[in-house]
């Protein structure tokens, strides 16, 4: 759950930003007061929203996960805005963009099946041990 | 009135040097993040025992947190810098976000150990180069 609010959060406050500051009239730097005026449109405001949401997330996967495992496995949220793209918004995708797709969605399975943590030395000293304990008492049982 | 004409784009290895600066940045502060949190330890867990406060001040209190998020911020800037000497967005955000994953994972392997298995080598080979393919 918490690498899906990763996968969805960065992208939807992306777009979110860009719908916001789109909206809005050409900020200049003769302005830059203008800008502080930018974050509390409605638009602007839920992109940050969404974008705290997808720091703490993430912060989370990494206090649990590999580096090398939450990267891959919420990069699907390229994917998720591909399709966004392509269904709600009808914008055309070419061969190209779908061959991406294709590999990004291969690549997350592939991490996916393995662990999301590295086995440290004494969490494994740890495991060994519990399996002589298991092992000791069913030779006790007998 | 002199309207000024548009600035060259920067040639070969100067567009080189812009992507790995923001490549460089991104990895350091993406893996000094990541180990703040592996030495932080199970955030749910830390909620769960001194609730949201005390997880928030166990993040905020870990320096190499600041450290990661420092570098987060200068790979930002390096990015504005870039895009501010003509270097087209459908060049250098492809390129930057594909080889940062696979520098990620060269980076998480040498400084937090992380054990980077065949299987999670092919899955940043095959997400880098379908990240190329979408973004560009």
């Amino acid at each position: 759950m918490i690498l899906g609010l990763v996968a969805l959060c960065a992208p939807l406050g992306d777009s979110c930003l860009s719908r916001g500051m789109t909206r809005l009239p050409q900020i200049t730097l003769a302005h830059p007061a203008s800008l502080i005026a930018a974050v509390f449109t409605p638009w602007i405001a839920v992109g940050i929203a969404m974008l705290i949401g997808f720091f703490a997330s993430y912060l989370t996967a990494l206090s649990w996960a590999d580096l090398t495992f939450v990267l891959p496995a919420t990069a699907i949220g390229n994917v998720f805005v591909a399709l966004i793209a392509r269904f709600w918004l009808n914008e055309p995708i070419s061969l190209e963009r779908w061959a991406g797709i294709v590999l990004i969605t291969i690549g997350v399975g592939f991490v996916a099946q393995g662990p999301a943590l590295t086995e440290r030395p004494a969490a494994a000293d740890l495991t060994k041990a519990e399996e002589a304990a298991v092992q000791l008492g069913e030779e006790h049982v007998r | 009135m002199i309207i000024p004409s548009p600035a060259p784009q920067p040639g070969f290895w100067a567009a080189t040097a812009m992507i790995a600066a923001i490549v460089l940045t991104s990895t350091a502060g993406e893996v000094l993040t990541a180990g703040a949190m592996q030495s932080i330890g199970d955030l749910d867990e830390i909620r769960a025992r001194s609730g949201l406060k005390g997880a928030i001040r166990a993040v905020v209190t870990c320096p190499l947190f600041f450290a990661g998020v420092g570098f987060l911020a200068l790979s930002f800037f390096s990015l504005l810098f870039a895009l501010n000497q003509r270097l087209p967005l459908s060049l250098v955000a492809p390129a930057s976000a594909s080889l940062t994953i696979v520098t990620d994972a060269i980076a998480a392997k040498i400084f937090l150990k992380e054990n980077v298995d065949r299987r999670r080598w092919t899955s940043a080979v095959l997400v880098c180069i379908g990240v190329y393919f979408l973004a560009h």
